[in-house]
């Protein structure tokens, strides 16, 4: 196994390759860029395709088509791109073309900053774009998982027939750490609806137009019962000092990293603190949060927005634990930051 | 007996959603014949466009996918660059490639994409009941331009031949008309030439196919063949603009 020093964006695009990614299709935005250059690089040599596109429009709907031959294709982007890729990306939910999505976030609304933000978690996890739908959304928290959740992403997106987003902090994306390389993939699925000319079979059709009731009804509540699949197999988070914890945080991405520090430090002071790290933003780890609902006395969401996740915990929680938010913008808080927020909770619940 | 006439194997058995004196079917029917006369049709996808022809998917019988409004062109380049093998042709109205997806259309010419694009120019949004698209004639009456297109206001319409063939990527770029038989003619000669041009890897190809709308211009259908001869082609002249011989 190789171990390589990689930036998280170069880790993602690494990972997509290993998993048989052979057509990007994207539009330069800070701070995803470093994705498309890597591809850029890599692609034309493994004989990909690789096509920088004249607006996020295009790139998204050269997935649509990119996907519909079978290949396995990525975009990636950043808040005002993903914001525009969101009527394809609704497209593609419909007609249940697999695709990998990469937002490597920054701050908005409008054109916002470079900084590192979590401010798009709502758009990532209610679909996005018009219409009944969800998409799959992981949240990595190294350069490894940037490299591992690419070639997980590729799995589920083929095995559910939908699109996966990779939802990383900019900071993630530029963060240099070392990389344990993976093997390739070298088995991929059956694909038996793609559309590449119909030789020996009868032809196949992509299309999300259903013009009549039943068959409107029908189709949702065919990409319904599939989310609800989705949901019952795929959550999946991270428990951090779990056992006897009176205080937990949740946190994805990098932050969540940054706040296992908290956490020991806290704990060092006498809180019982402990971490739940969403892997998976979209299908939620509801039933991580509804066991600390039993045994906790108060969760705090951290997040870089101004409380978006939050809404989802307290969903979970149903009102049996009380749901704290702590947010910042623009900034990756530093441990000390969260630590403190734990000992001011912990010192007026009276806990320490 | 001998069998004279025939319908395409290109085509499906679905009967066309077209209004009477429409010219979808014809242009339709002059694919099919191509892909038949060179033996492609399992060989070709096709993408059809928002609009009149959103439902052209289950008219030809070969592969085909439906896109997004105006976005046809950005689908068939990442095909064709994955399947450079196949054939692959976009079939757009106006309102789709001159109005919300000029920027597909003209970068799809710009990288000299190799696939052929089918654009019927009928000077209106015919399915969502006849507005003005960038096409629409000056002095053309329609329902968002009640008092007729004028240049001050509305500008100018869109030549979108004359426009594609500057480009260097642009290998073969022909406009035709379905009012009379001879154009009939002229017209598959034109596809058969863009879907060749395609088979020879020259660059992108386009037929912009000056078409009728006799239900949105408010005509017989024979009045609106008239039209298209009276008023379409003095602003949108038919013939080649752009022949590429070599790569």
């Amino acid at each position: 196994m190789k171990k390589v020093l990689m930036k998280g964006n170069e880790a993602l695009a690494e990972g997509a390759l290993i998993a048989g990614c052979r057509g990007f299709f994207g539009y330069p935005i800070t701070p995803s860029s470093e994705i498309a250059e890597y591809m850029a690089r890599k692609l034309p040599k493994i004989g990909g395709a690789f096509i920088q596109a004249e607006s996020e429009l295009a790139a998204i709907n050269m997935i649509y088509g990119g996907s519909s031959t079978g290949t396995r294709v990525m975009t990636a982007s950043s808040g005002p791109g993903i914001s525009l890729k969101q009527e394809g990306i609704s497209f593609i939910s419909d007609a249940e073309l697999p695709c990998l999505i990469v937002n490597v976030s920054r701050g908005g609304p409008g054109l916002g900053g470079i900084q590192p933000s979590q401010a798009d978690y709502f758009q990532a996890t209610r679909g996005g774009g018009h219409g009944d739908y969800r998409i799959i959304v992981l949240a990595p928290s190294s350069s490894q998982e940037m490299m591992d959740l690419a070639i997980l992403a590729f799995e589920l997106a083929d095995k559910y027939r939908t699109p996966v987003m990779i939802m990383a902090e900019g900071t993630l994306g530029n963060l240099m750490e070392p990389v344990i390389v993976r093997e390739a993939v070298t088995e991929f699925p059956d694909k038996p609806w793609v559309t590449t000319g119909c030789v020996g079979r009868k032809p196949n059709v992509i299309n999300t137009l259903h013009l009549s009731q039943e068959e409107l009804e029908g189709r949702n509540r065919h990409l319904t019962e599939k989310y609800r699949m989705i949901s019952e197999n795929e959550k999946r988070a991270e428990s951090f000092l779990l056992d006897d914890a009176e205080i937990v945080v949740v946190a994805f991405g990098l932050l969540a990293r940054i706040i296992k520090k908290s956490v020991m430090e806290a704990r060092k002071k006498g809180v019982k603190a402990g971490l739940i790290r969403p892997v998976t933003l979209w299908p939620f780890p509801d039933e991580h949060i509804q066991a600390v609902s039993r045994t906790a006395r108060i969760i705090l969401s951290v997040e870089i927005n101004m409380g978006q996740m939050v809404e989802d915990i307290r969903l979970a929680a149903g009102g049996k634990i009380p749901v704290e938010f702590y947010g910042r913008i623009g900034f990756t808080p530093n441990p000390e930051e969260i630590t403190r927020q734990l000992l001011f909770i912990a010192e007026r619940e009276g806990l320490l | 007996m001998k069998t004279v006439f025939k319908k395409p194997e290109s085509l499906t058995d679905a009967k066309f959603h077209y209004c009477p004196g429409c010219t979808h079917g014809i242009i339709h029917r002059l694919i099919a014949e191509c892909l038949d006369e060179l033996k492609i049709r399992e060989q070709t996808i096709g993408i059809c466009p928002v609009g009149c022809s959103v439902l052209a998917y289950e008219y030809f019988n070969c592969d085909m996918l439906e896109a997004a409004h105006g976005r046809a062109p950005a689908i068939a380049t990442a095909m064709k660059r994955l399947l450079p093998d196949r054939y692959l042709f976009t079939y757009q109205g106006d309102g789709d490639l001159a109005s919300i997806g000029m920027g597909e259309i003209v970068h799809a010419s710009l990288r000299g994409e190799k696939i052929t694009v089918i654009f019927v120019n009928n000077t209106l949004y015919g399915m969502t009941g006849g507005q003005m698209a960038p096409t629409t004639l000056l002095g053309q009456v329609t329902t968002t331009s009640p008092y007729g297109r004028s240049k001050d206001w509305e500008g100018y319409p869109a030549k979108m031949a004359e426009l594609l063939a500057q480009n260097e990527g642009s290998a073969y770029i022909c406009r035709t008309a379905v009012n009379d038989p001879p154009n009939v003619v002229k017209t598959k000669r034109a596809i058969k030439k863009a879907l060749q041009t395609q088979a020879r890897g020259l660059g992108f190809s386009m037929v912009e196919v000056l078409s009728t709308c006799p239900t949105n211009w408010g005509l017989s259908p024979v009045e609106a063949m008239k039209w298209v001869e009276e008023n379409m082609i003095p602003y949108y002249p038919l013939g080649e603009f752009k022949v590429k011989e070599e790569k």
